[in-house]
């Protein structure tokens, strides 16, 4: 389930754009806990991003990302009120989705 | 990869295989996680994974990031391409025991560039690789690490 990612998208000038934080541990596989044993990998792997629901995004993503990612980028088109919504994949299958209106 | 995660990666060719029949709408039609190139052991190897092979350095690849780290957990990135008809835009780490961070697949209509954060374990080579009408450019900037960041 994940804790809800926050999503901020700005129309202006004729292009959206759209950031988003999201709450995850990224954990990269190569830690060890204080009794010495590997800390599982668990991470997100796939995002995918659509804009009044068009796919506008899609990335795979390694264990290198930050613990809770951030990302940010624009996109052509787009007005207020459109939705944006993020879905993002982890290693374990676990998954999630969140939505905002683009103001 | 775990036995339940091979089951979950056949489960979804298979369902892309009877999508592509026009069967079965999956939830998420999506491309494969790249395993070979997420888990590649040197740069070559990633690049070759992606299909790069050796890309063209150039100046239309630009990388905005400061030339310190101060905290290798969290280095804020910024990939940018200038070329037209950018269709993917991937960030790798040299010196990271998983150099590709993140791999990127842009719309006609996105604007290519992209702001990320990545780790890193040790001062190093931050790499961003364009895919641009088939071609394959990079840029690579060195980003200096006080304080590593994978975790040690």
């Amino acid at each position: 389930m994940g804790s809800p990612m926050k999503i901020r998208a700005s129309v202006k000038d004729g292009v959206t754009e759209i950031k988003v934080l999201m709450g995850h541990e990224m954990e990269t596989g190569q830690r060890k806990d204080a009794n010495g044993a590997v800390i599982p990998a668990w991470f997100i792997n796939e995002v995918t991003a659509k804009l009044d629901g068009k796919t506008v995004m899609q990335a795979q993503w390694g264990p290198s990302i930050s613990k809770n990612p951030y990302l940010a980028f624009k996109v052509k088109g787009g007005k207020a009120g459109d939705k944006v919504s993020v879905t993002w994949v982890d290693n374990k299958g676990d998954t999630r989705t969140d939505e905002a209106a683009a103001t | 990869m775990t036995q339940r995660l091979m089951e979950r990666r056949q489960i979804l060719t298979f369902l892309g295989t009877l999508a592509a029949a026009g069967f079965v709408l999956p939830k998420m039609a999506f491309a494969n996680w790249d395993k070979v190139a997420f888990e590649a052991k040197t740069m070559d190897e990633a690049l070759k994974a992606l299909g790069a092979g050796t890309p063209a350095t150039s100046g239309d690849v630009q990388i905005v990031a400061s030339d310190i780290a101060e905290n290798g957990a969290v280095v804020p990135i910024q990939a940018i391409s200038k070329l037209p008809n950018t269709e993917r835009i991937a960030i790798l780490v040299d010196k990271n025991p998983s150099m590709l961070a993140a791999s990127f697949d842009l719309t006609p209509e996105t604007i290519p560039e992209v702001t990320a954060r990545i780790k890193m374990g040790q001062t190093s080579n931050v790499v961003v690789l364009v895919k641009a009408d088939g071609k394959f450019y990079a840029a690579s900037k060195e980003i200096k690490v006080t304080l590593g960041g994978c975790g040690g």
